[in-house]
This record gives structure tokens, C-alpha cells and sequence, in this order.
């Protein structure tokens, strides 16, 4: 039977393979994964999560503008993603960093858009990845979009998209939902409920006991999951793109996860939660979890470890150099993505913007 | 008296109508327990309790609606939109119903709605934070928009807004929440709200700004050297606009710059010059000017001081005019 039918939210039951410690649960569930892909993921995890934590100094120390962390998140955004063939879409909200990294976009794209430059928005040719969607909701339709075109053009292709628990909140989380499945287009929806909308605790955003079980209404599949488990992760999206390409259209995944950090750089947590409850969560850690995983699996060691950590914090601290010597935007790329081709008057603001420099840099 | 910021200025002046009139209700994203992400509405919650100071789902289309609910069935609601560029979603209920209730009904019911929101940039944020949207609210019949510049004004106008019979959008320029303390009364006082104010007396030149680049404009008129003397115009509020406060000091000057962070095309000082030309075209003596951003999406952090209206900007600008011979 699959996931979807198993796991009725209805009930408040949470698909998961591993456990806390790394063990396995449920070994009929344990998807079938390369060793090669298991360790990229674990990769990726760890780069995002050293990234994230890099970046956080970055901006304490006011070389990074506002940036929204994915700590605690990433077994939500990795799963999926491995789940994916790389020509499928993403259609992100903004915190889905981890995501990016392992569906083509490069770290040092990603910096720089937190740095605070348009370029960071602008990925290599064959990275089917939109750039980060700050209107909360809007993206679901994007999704919809995406996904309805891949259908009718017959594409072996899906849609992800990724929201808040906030977000599902929103008229735009409803409308682009309700129209993927009246197509039955093949778009994957990923809830991460990490609990708060910045202060704002999940029981306030909905009466909904579970976030999966709004599928019902749309007449789609939900289904809750760990989402601190990369491999339940995995194996709910895996089934999800199946039954999408399928013609069966969307799923509606609940990823029961936690923000370990704040909001963004501009957000005091402690206003609004306990540390206690912190701790807590950190226990459920989804790198330590996947890693005693690996260990169990002998696909990895402390040795291991310690190298990948090193090579990967060199890494972060070698790209954020690059993105701290990029060039800042000129006069003319901030004009002229604009249109196709500049309209007179803007031309003219431009002509003269630039007199102008040139005049104060004389004076 | 006491010393405020402008933040400080408007979180009383919530509190105070509170007290004053239980109909107030306050609410919007994060606005609740928190305090909003800038903690303008801090300590209201406690105070007030959750039934008037609450934290909404995040839905602005529910906030302006819902809002318009109240306002009919008795409440004088005061909600906040988390940033100006959010607005959308609930621009639908401002534009479909906030501002056509009176006229719908014939009169019959009037909302006496306000929508807080910070606008403007100048903080280095992220996209969507840092814009200068007046004239999607000014375009429309039976809003009222209104920008601050000073603590004293903050407080004067927000309190003329909640007792205002009409919707009030209500621009918070986020850039100067905590930059300066004024004196503050203590006491309940209104700014009329259609009402400029002249900042600074002068004969050759009147240059009108609003918000947080007013504050600017005023550092960098206090360094630009000249005989000529330059009268300053708050404008204060933008719909419904003083534009005879401005034109009186046009006739008198003869020139007229508008400096504001907006985008050009279509903006307020695009209104505002037409009824100079309409009203004072014999009086000027340079054609009207304006020195705003460009027609351009607002550039993210890296990029934005080319969109910025800075020092440099003002004083060549200011320099312009003032030479402008006919
Ligand atoms: C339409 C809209 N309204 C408000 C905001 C401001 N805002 C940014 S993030 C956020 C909370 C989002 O919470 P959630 O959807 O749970 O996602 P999380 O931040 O927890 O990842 C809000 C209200 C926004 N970005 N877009």
C-alpha cells in the first residue's frame, strides 16, 4: 500500500523511517537509494548546515545583509530534492537554501543573494530552479503553472514548490493549490512546518489539527511526515512524483520539522519561544540522524567526517571571499533588465544618472 | 513632554486611543504577543488583552476585509500591514471595498479604518521592502494617505487618523523609526490631516518632500551653500493633497522641486506639478521639477544607492533649479 493510503492525517499519523537515534522503523519503507546518492545527500546537508551557521557570523559581523537560516530544515529540503531528476522544477519560498544547493544552484549564487545582489537570482542554463520568492504564497501557483505546462507538453516533469506552515494561511496557498488539482497537474507541495510564522506559533495560523489534512478539501493526497528524517523525506516525494507523472495530480507533504535558528538576522527568537524547547529539537537533529544512519550502514566514520567538515567550511569561507570581491551593480544592470529593450524616457534616466556621476566625480 | 522616537511616538499614541475608546482593536502579523517585527504595537497585547491586540494568520486580503467587518459592526480597527510591499494581496479589499463603502451604501456606512505600514528604503533589506508605493493609494477615490516625518507628527496624525470617519492608510517611513527623539506631548493632540506644513520660510525656491527623505533633504539643505533662500514644505499628508499650501509658496518663489524615493512615472509629484501648471503657470519663473528614483524595480541592497536620493542628488538638483533663466 502506499504512503498516501497508510498514513491518513486525518489521523495524526506521521510517516517516518528513522527514528531519532538513526535506527529504522519501518524497513519496508527504507527506499532504495545508491550509496553514492546516499553520501551526496549527506554532502549537501552538511554544506548547507555549515553554510547556514557561516552565514549567520557573516552577518553578525555585518558582512552579510538579512538572511533567513534553514538550520534544523534540511532533511525537509534534501529528501525531496534527491527524490527529483534534476529536470524537474523547483518553485521556492525563501528559506529553502539546502534545496538550492542540491538542485544545481551554486553556494556562491545563493551568497550573493543574500549578499544583497540581483545576480544571486540568476542560475546556470539547465538548473530548474526559480529564484527566491519573498511574497509568502505566491509560489504555489507558480508551481501550478509549471506543472500544467509540463503535462500538456507531455514533459517527464514535475513541479515542487515549498511554503511555511504560516503560509498555508494564505488565499494564494489555497488558489494555486485547488487549481493544480482540478488539472490534476503534477505539482508537489512541501509544507515545512517549523512551528512559528516568525512569532507566531502554528496552532495560531490554522484550526487544522494537521496541515496534511487540507489536501482533503482540495481532493488531493496528504500526508504527514518527519521531516527531520531524509529518508521518509525521500520516500513520500519519490511515491508523490510517481503518481504525478502518472496524470494523478498533487500532493499535499506536511513536514512536521523545526527552525532551529531565528526567523532571519532581523529576528529575536527568545521573545517568543523557550530554549528548553530549542534543546529539545536539537536532539532531533536531522544530520545527526542521518549520519548514525550511515555509520549503521558502514557507509561512513568519524575520519570521514572530520575531513568532510574541514573541506566543506573551506569551501564556504573560499566562495564568501569571491562574493565579498564581486562587483557592486552598475548604472546599467539596474536599468536595464527592465524591459527588452530600455523605452526612451528610461534611457534618458539613465544618460542623465550617469552625466551625473561622471560631473560629481569631477567636483 | 516627553522624549520619543518616531516608533515611540506612535506605539502612545496606540495605547492612548486605547484607553481612551475601547472600540480600537489593533491587530496584523506578528503585531500580538510580540509587538510586530518592529515592536510598534509592544506592550499593547499585555495591556489591552487578545481579544483587541492580536495576531492575525498570514492573509492581508483577511486583514483589510476582516477590517472592513469590524469597522461596520462597530469597531474602529487599526491594522498593521507587515511591510508597504505586502499590501497586495490585500490591495483587492482596499481598492474593491475599503475605499468605496461610503459610496456603495450612499453613506450608510463610513469606515473608520486605519492601515498601518512601513514603507520606504534606505535599511538595506530584502526585495519587497524597501518601496515607496504612495501612488497606488493616492489613485484611489475615498483613501486618505498620510506619511509623517517627525515624531510630534507621527503622534498628531495617527490620532487624527483613528478619529477620522473615513479609511486612513497610514505610511510609517521605517528608515527614521528610532533616528531621533522629539519632544512629545503627553497629552491627546491632532494634525489635520490634508494639512502641509511649511518646515522652513523662503523666497526663491520652494522644494516639497514628505517621510524619511524630508529628514534627509534637511541635513543636506543645512549643508548646501547659497544666498538664495529655499522654502521647505512638509507635505505631510498625500491624499487628500495641500496643494494650495503649495501652490501660495510657488506664487511667492517662483520654483518648485519635489523630492521624494518614489519611482517617476505616475508619482505624486507628477499630481502635484499639474496643479501647479493649472493653478500658478504665471507665476513660475523655471519649469517645475522633481528629483525621485527611477523608473526602475528598486534595487536589492548592493545596487540601491543608485536608486537612493542622497546629498549629492539633492544638491544637484537644488542647483539646477535655482539657475534655471527663463
Ligand atoms: C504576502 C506576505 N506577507 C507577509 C510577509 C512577511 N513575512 C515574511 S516571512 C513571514 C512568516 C512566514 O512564516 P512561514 O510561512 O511559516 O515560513 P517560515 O518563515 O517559518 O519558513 C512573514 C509574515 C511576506 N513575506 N509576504
Amino acid at each position: 500500500m502506499s504512503i498516501v493510503d497508510r498514513f491518513d492525517p486525518l489521523k495524526k499519523k506521521m510517516f517516518q523511517v528513522l527514528d531519532q537515534e538513526g535506527n529504522i522503523v519501518s524497513k519496508d519503507d527504507v527506499p532504495e537509494i545508491d550509496d553514492k546518492t546516499l553520501l551526496e545527500m549527506y554532502r549537501v546537508m552538511q554544506l548547507a548546515r555549515i553554510a547556514d551557521i557561516k552565514a549567520l557570523q557573516y552577518q553578525r559581523q555585518g558582512r552579510m545583509l538579512t538572511f533567513a537560516p534553514v538550520q534544523g530544515q534540511e532533511a525537509a529540503q534534501i529528501g525531496p530534492m534527491a527524490a527529483l531528476k534534476k529536470t524537474d522544477w523547483l518553485s521556492p519560498a525563501f528559506r529553502e537554501m539546502a534545496a538550492f544547493l542540491y538542485h544545481g544552484v551554486t553556494l556562491e549564487q545563493t551568497y550573493l543573494y543574500w549578499y544583497g545582489n540581483e545576480f544571486g537570482s540568476r542560475f546556470d542554463d539547465g538548473v530548474h530552479v526559480l529564484p527566491v520568492n519573498v511574497p509568502i504564497g505566491s509560489q504555489i501557483s507558480h508551481a501550478a503553472g509549471l506543472a500544467y505546462a509540463a503535462k500538456i507538453q507531455k514533459k517527464d516533469q514535475v513541479a515542487l514548490t515549498y511554503i511555511g506552515d504560516g503560509g498555508t494561511s494564505h488565499g494564494e496557498f489555497h488558489e494555486g493549490m485547488n487549481f493544480a488539482a482540478v488539472y490534476n497537474a503534477p505539482m508537489i507541495t512541501i509544507v515545512q512546518n517549523n512551528q512559528y510564522a516568525i512569532s507566531t506559533p502554528r496552532h495560531k495560523q490554522t484550526k487544522s489539527e494537521t496541515i496534511a489534512q487540507k489536501a482533503i478539501a482540495y481532493g488531493i493526497p496528504g500526508v504527514q511526515v518527519d521531516g527531520n528524517d531524509v529518508l521518509a523525506m525521500y520516500a513520500v516525494v519519490k511515491e508523490a512524483r510517481e503518481r504525478a507523472i502518472k496524470g494523478e495530480g498533487p500532493t499535499l507533504i506536511e513536514a512536521y520539522t523545526y527552525r532551529l535558528g531565528p526567523h532571519t538576522t532581523s529576528d529575536d527568537p527568545t521573545i517568543y519561544r523557550k530554549d528548553e524547547e530549542v534543546e529539545e529539537w536539537k536532539k532531533k537533529d536531522p544530520i545527526i540522524r542521518f549520519r548514525n544512519y550511515l555509520i549503521n550502514k558502514k557507509l561512513w566514520t568519524d575520519k570521514k567526517e572530520e575531513k568532510l567538515v574541514q573541506e566543506l567550511t573551506d569551501l564556504v569561507g573560499e566562495t564568501f571571499k569571491k562574493v565579498e570581491q564581486s562587483q557592486a551593480p552598475t548604472v546599467d544592470e539596474v536599468f536595464d533588465y527592465t524591459y527588452e529593450t530600455l523605452p526612451p524616457y528610461l534611457a534618458k534616466q539613465k544618460e542623465a544618472y550617469k552625466a551625473f556621476l561622471k560631473e560629481s566625480e569631477e567636483n | 513632554m516627553a522624549q520619543m522616537t518616531f516608533l515611540q511616538a506612535i506605539n502612545q499614541t496606540l495605547d492612548q486611543q486605547m484607553e481612551k475608546d475601547a472600540s480600537v482593536v489593533v491587530f496584523g502579523e506578528d503585531a500580538g504577543f510580540e509587538g510586530g517585527v518592529f515592536r510598534v504595537t509592544a506592550g499593547l497585547q499585555k495591556k489591552y488583552g487578545e481579544d483587541r491586540v492580536f495576531d492575525t494568520p498570514i492573509a492581508e486580503a483577511a486583514i483589510i476585509g476582516s477590517a472592513v467587518g469590524m469597522a461596520i459592526n462597530g469597531l474602529k480597527p487599526v491594522a498593521e500591514i507587515q511591510f508597504s510591499g505586502f499590501m497586495f494581496p490585500g490591495y483587492n479589499q482596499i481598492a474593491m471595498h475599503l475605499a468605496r463603502f461610503r459610496n456603495r451604501s450612499r453613506g450608510k456606512y463610513n469606515l473608520p479604518v486605519v492601515i498601518r505600514m512601513p514603507m520606504g528604503g534606505g535599511v538595506r533589506a530584502l526585495e519587497h521592502h524597501s518601496e515607496s508605493l504612495e501612488t497606488l493609494f493616492a489613485h484611489i477615490p475615498g483613501l486618505k494617505l498620510v506619511v509623517p516625518s517627525t515624531p510630534y507628527d507621527a503622534k498628531g496624525l495617527l490620532t487624527a487618523a483613528i478619529k477620522d470617519p473615513d479609511p486612513v492608510i497610514f505610511f510609517e517611513p521605517k528608515k527614521i523609526y528610532r533616528a531621533g527623539k522629539q519632544e512629545v506631548p503627553e497629552e491627546e493632540y491632532t494634525v489635520e490631516i490634508g494639512k502641509a506644513k511649511i518646515v522652513q520660510k523662503g523666497d526663491d525656491l520652494t522644494i516639497v518632500s514628505w517621510g524619511a527623505v524630508l529628514r534627509d533633504l534637511q541635513k543636506a539643505l543645512a549643508n548646501y551653500k547659497t544666498d538664495k533662500s529655499i522654502e521647505l514644505i512638509d507635505l505631510r499628508t498625500i491624499a487628500p493633497m495641500d496643494s494650495a499650501a503649495v501652490i501660495d509658496s510657488v506664487k511667492k518663489t517662483g520654483r518648485l522641486l519635489v523630492i521624494s524615493e518614489q519611482v517617476q512615472s505616475f508619482n505624486v509629484a507628477s499630481e502635484l506639478m499639474a496643479r501647479v501648471n493649472e493653478e500658478a503657470f504665471e507665476y513660475l519663473e523655471a519649469p517645475p521639477q522633481r528629483l525621485n528614483g527611477f523608473d526602475i524595480t528598486v534595487p536589492l541592497p548592493k545596487g540601491e544607492h543608485h536608486h537612493a536620493i542622497d546629498e549629492k542628488k539633492m544638491h544637484h538638483a537644488i542647483t539646477k533649479i535655482l539657475g534655471y533663466k527663463i
